[in-house]
């Protein structure tokens, strides 16, 4: 009797109804297939089309790049097969895309100051790394002059001075990027700091900075630099062709920073700021250490989106005349010694696939920093 | 606002002339360097070797002005330049000369502030046709569809050529050239038609390159040549005259190979053109070696072309307008005395 009352509840299961199994425990990937993809017979007709439409696609973009395409030979090779890429051409231009035309003696110093900014960002953003802010200081004090040196030379380091005009390809694709990057970010947190503040002088000069350089297309920044400022300035004023577009653009991505950053500063409650001056901290003090860890973790997406978008943007200074990564592509195309039906594609497929690999590569970083930092108040 | 437009500019390019030294060839003695403004990359004009060495028709021009002032032809830094920057980099000083594939016209050698000191290569816009239609002159294209590339004289000159000549026609417009040919290879149109510096390095990148034609004719003309700032004489007849000596030189039979042997030539043309006798170089003010400096480290022009552009480089084109005058061409000197 006192075994059955103890019992009783869960035996009688025809009180209870019986309950499915967690979702998520029974789901088959047939059944998956079933919600997801055909759930209604016109959404089981859209996924058959598209995924029809992706496979051939993929399988276009395979042939032409893989199956179909010539991997050694020469231009007669090429020509023969108008059905896949020239990977030969690139690999004959391949110097050229990576230095332009920095002279071939010198280029192990281009290689040098990739290797060595290569090294600092792995140790910059690695985690787990031990010292990164001696990282840091390295990256944004020490490299920018260790670069400087190695890439335009110093005459008396027995390092010849090399003409910016000689700069080119991935190598100034890469430079305006860093460059940009670099500055953008301390500059934009400051010009948002001033759009913030309550001095009238400060908020004016940043709200006037950034209104400015947000109305007016880059291009047309590009083109005043390289155009108009040498007819008005003197010849020994002028900046150097390369700085021109560099200063361009750090302050360019600047612009655009600020009003990120001051997205995330004001999503930042009111109440941290008073609770941190009820503290008694002083202004520099409350932004270093409460608002703007936080507001920089909220727009990390943001942040690089910015840097994405300024990476691709590095290919507008070929109107310029400065032959970047793109530039050289081009460049490398019409040579003649290789004219071919091929040669043009197999020259943007590859360019297309440098420039994905980098900002894939920026996109994948900064969702492992989303995860990382935004565990507290995730969604 | 066009008036204001229009004085600001001529303010610009007055203040820039101010900041460019009046004696160009003394600056680049001093800096023992010319700076040479050129095309960013035409096939068989201008283009940086795997190495990134500049290379090509108009860059051998400016390598052999750098012979002749400087005594050696690698004493050269390129710029290259867009379309729309070269002009403003010559009258800013950025530039000593502007070896681009600019046509002389008469407005610019009035408004820009620069001077065309000869004429380089005949160009013209001219028309590639399947040799399949059969089509063995411009005049044959009656109802033909053309592609061509957008926003350039190029339409303007085919609007011209076709209504003096009461032929119809349609055009087929692409943003830029390798669109045009694409759309030419995949029939879209009929003809493609573009100036004829371009057409042979079009029809080369075609998968079916033998198919296609380039016919004789030439609609427009337009002459490249070499620029310099307007105020400087004596630089404008240095460009000038270095392209002259070229010309000469092919004509006298002097090249790069055979100048150490001609130097004793009985010719009095040739002993002029070299140096030997007169003072032409001293008039230049330049060395008296400079004639043989150009012919022997750059060539003379009957070398450049066919390095560069003619029979022995890739694009193969004929010399058409721009063999010498004695031989069915264009190209003619002054005499050397």
């Amino acid at each position: 009797m006192s075994g059955h009352s103890l019992h009783s509840p869960l035996a009688n299961s025809s009180l209870l109804p019986p309950t499915a199994p967690p979702w998520r425990i029974r789901r088959s990937p047939a059944a998956w297939m079933r919600k997801n993809l055909f759930s209604t017979p016109f959404s089981g007709v859209l996924t058959i089309c598209f995924t029809a439409l992706a496979a051939w696609l993929l399988y276009q973009l395979l042939s032409f790049a893989v199956f179909d395409a010539v991997w050694t030979g020469g231009q007669e090779e090429c020509r023969a097969n108008p059905d896949g890429a020239c990977w030969p051409f690139i690999v004959e231009k391949f110097d050229y895309l990576r230095y332009g035309a920095y002279p071939v003696a010198e280029r192990w110093r281009v290689d040098l100051t990739l290797i060595i900014g290569a090294v600092l960002i792995v140790w910059l953003l690695w985690k787990r790394a031990p010292q990164r802010n001696v990282a840091a200081l390295l990256f944004f004090i020490a490299y920018p002059v260790v670069a400087f040196v190695l890439l335009r030379g110093v005459a008396s380091l027995n390092l010849p001075v090399i003409d910016t005009v000689l700069w080119g390809g991935l190598l100034i694709t890469l430079l305006m990027s860093v460059v940009g990057i670099v500055f953008s970010l301390p500059i934009g947190v400051l010009l948002a700091l001033g759009r913030r503040s309550e001095l009238p002088l400060v908020r004016a000069v940043c709200v006037i900075f950034i209104e400015v350089v947000r109305g007016v297309p880059f291009i047309t920044v590009l083109f005043m630099a390289n155009f108009m400022m040498p007819l008005f300035v003197p010849d020994y004023l002028t900046p150097d062709r390369l700085l021109r577009p560099l200063i361009a653009i750090a302050l360019f991505s600047s612009a655009y920073m600020a009003e990120v950053v001051r997205a995330g500063l004001q999503a930042i409650p009111k109440g941290q700021y008073e609770a941190a001056k009820a503290l008694g901290l002083s202004y520099f003090t409350i932004m270093r250490l409460i608002i703007l860890p936080q507001a920089l973790t909220i727009v990390i997406p943001g942040i690089v989106s910015t840097f994405i978008g300024l990476f691709k943007d590095t290919t507008l200074v070929a109107i310029v005349g400065i032959a970047d990564f793109l530039r050289a592509v081009e460049t490398a195309r019409v040579d003649p010694n290789w004219a071919g039906p091929t040669i043009s594609s197999t020259g943007y497929l590859f360019a297309g696939l440098v420039y994905w690999i980098f900002c894939f590569g920026m996109s994948r970083y900064s969702q492992a920093m989303e995860r990382e930092f935004a565990r507290g108040h995730k969604s | 606002m066009q008036a204001i437009l229009k004085g600001l500019m001529a303010a610009a390019v007055a203040l820039a002339a101010s900041n460019a030294s009046a004696a160009t060839i003394e600056d680049v003695k001093k800096n023992g360097i010319l700076t040479c403004g050129t095309n960013s990359a035409t096939a068989g004009f201008s283009l940086p070797d795997n190495e990134g060495k500049w290379t090509g028709f108009v860059v051998d021009y400016c390598r052999a002005v750098a012979a002749a002032v400087l005594g050696d032809a690698q004493k050269v830094r390129f710029i290259p330049l867009t379309p729309k920057d070269r002009f403003t980099a010559l009258q800013s000083g950025e530039i000593d000369i502007l070896a681009h594939n600019a046509t002389w016209t008469s407005s610019r050698d009035t408004s820009l502030g620069i001077l065309f000191a000869g004429t380089y290569f005949y160009d013209g816009q001219g028309f590639m046709v399947r040799k399949a239609e059969n089509i063995g002159s411009a005049k044959d294209l009656d109802g033909a569809s053309i592609c061509v590339t957008q926003g350039t004289t190029t339409e303007l000159n085919l609007a011209d050529y076709f209504r003096s000549h009461s032929i119809s026609y349609s055009t087929v417009g692409f943003a830029d050239e390798e669109a045009v040919v694409k759309a030419y290879e995949e029939g879209r149109c009929d003809v493609l038609s573009a100036d004829s510096s371009t057409l042979n390095a079009s029809r080369q990148r075609m998968a079916n390159s033998d198919d296609s034609i380039v016919l004789p004719e030439l609609i427009s003309k337009e002459p490249l040549g070499p620029a310099v700032r307007q105020g400087d004489d004596h630089w404008f007849n240095v460009a000038k005259w270095t392209l002259l000596v070229m010309v000469s030189a092919e004509e006298l039979g002097v090249t790069s190979q055979n100048v150490d042997e001609m130097k004793s030539s009985e010719n009095p043309n040739i002993r002029r053109l070299l140096g030997v006798e007169g003072s032409i170089g001293k008039d230049l003010g330049l060395a008296d070696t400079w004639s043989v400096d150009v012919i022997k480290q750059v060539g003379n022009y009957g070398e450049v072309f066919d390095r560069n552009i003619g029979k022995d480089s890739p694009l193969k084109m004929e010399r058409g307008l721009n063999a010498l005058w004695n031989q069915g061409g264009l190209q003619y000197a002054p005499p050397v005395r």
